[in-house]
Parts: C-alpha cells; structure tokens; sequence
C-alpha cells in the first residue's frame, strides 16, 4: 500500500511491475490513468498547473486507501497523484489495485479514484486563450463518490 | 497559530500561508472566517462566498463550527479538484 506526490512523471509499467513483485496471490489488476485533456468545454486548454496541500493530501491519500482495504480484499494498492505544470497527454494520476479476483481490482480501483476526486486536497489551474481559471468542483464527481458512501 | 490558503483563497489574500495571533473572541472556524474577513479587502473577496469554502483544522477535514486553538493548523481552499 503506497501513495505518492510527485513532480515527475511516472511510468505505468515500471509501476505496476513494482505493484505485484513476487506476490502470486494476485490475480488481476485494476488501473485507471488520469491525462490531461486539451479541451475544457468548448476552449482548448494549453496545460494545467496541479496545486495541493503537503501533508494534508498524503494523509487523505493514505486514508482513502485504508478504507479501500478494509472494504475489498486488496493484495497491493499504489496511488501516484502529480503536481506543478501539466502539458495535454501528460499523466496526472495513477491508481492501481491488485487482487485475487477482478471484481474486487475493479471496484477498488474505482473506489480510488471517485473518493480522491472529491477528498484529496488538490486543485487545477487551467491556461486557455481567456487566461488562467481554477476548474470548478463538478457535481458528477460527487455523485460518482456518493455512490461508495455507506 | 498557523494560516493556510489554497487555489484562488490564496491568490485573493495574497499569500499562502501566515501565522497570527488568535484573538480571544475567536472560538470556532466561522468566528476565524468572521475575524479574516476585516483584515482587508483580498480577505474580504475570498471569505465572501463561504458556500464555495471547505475548511481542515490539523490536516483534517471540518465544519465552520470546528473549535480552534492557538495551535492549530486551519486550512482555508475551495472544493478539490484532483484526480
């Protein structure tokens, strides 16, 4: 069980491999991989900067995880979140879990990432033609989080 | 006691962080929204819309009616948006 922030950016494979290393329990893995789209609506976005709260986001990020573990059956889990400057196509987050069965990798993936989107102290900053703008919290995502909550 | 601004909180008062004096009168969360907000007008434009608030004493999610002491962390940043 780990979680990350980082400037740099992270290589997926290299991740994963690390994830499940030796550990033969493991039967399958969910992944979901955040990129930075080039669109916001109708205006094209030239790159995002990631701001967050250190120490504030590793504990959130942690006890996100704790309660993914203590709901599915997780073998490994790995949350890598980036901050600083983001061109479109760049990684901004990778979630992972690795299980005996896909549908606990699955929904603890899922999980993950819904929680961190509305819990993990996180902001973007967005560079269109009209200037700079913080993206507004979306409803959806609290719908998506709502889902989990019990 | 230590002050924390994020995202556009941050940019309208102007710094990131800063540490005060807790007044006496100040006993909860909202009575420090209330205090901050006479501190000048950027205080006054980011404190303007508490709706559009979320608040963490200690690293920690919280309530405006949160208690606050003189060593607490409180962290003043719109809703997040990670992932």
């Amino acid at each position: 069980m780990a979680v990350r922030v980082q400037e740099a950016d992270f290589d997926v494979g290299a991740e994963l491999a690390a994830l499940t290393a030796g550990n033969h329990k493991v039967g399958g893995l969910g992944v979901f991989i955040g990129v930075v789209r080039d669109t916001a609506g109708d205006a094209a976005v030239a790159g995002m900067t990631l701001e967050h709260y250190p120490g504030m986001t590793e504990r959130q990020l942690a006890a996100i995880e704790a309660e993914a573990v203590a709901r599915w059956p997780i073998e490994a889990s790995l949350i890598v979140h980036r901050v600083g400057r983001l061109a479109p196509g760049e990684n901004i987050v990778l979630v992972a879990c690795a299980s005996a069965h896909r549908q606990a990798a699955l929904d603890a993936t899922a999980f993950l990432i819904d929680w961190l989107k509305t819990k993990a102290p996180f902001w973007k900053l967005e560079e269109t033609a009209d200037g700079e703008s913080w993206v507004d919290a979306r409803e959806s995502d609290d719908a998506a989080a709502a889902r989990w909550r019990r | 006691m230590k002050l924390l601004y994020f995202a556009w909180v941050r940019q309208r008062i102007g710094v990131g962080q800063e540490t005060v004096s807790l007044p006496a009168e100040v006993a909860t969360v909202a009575g420090l929204v209330d205090w901050l907000r006479t501190r000048g007008p950027g205080y006054a434009e980011a404190f303007r819309d508490t709706r559009a608030i979320r608040y963490a004493v200690n690293q920690e999610y919280v309530e405006p009616d949160q208690p606050v002491s003189a060593d607490d962390e409180v962290a003043f940043f719109p809703p997040v948006t990670g992932g």
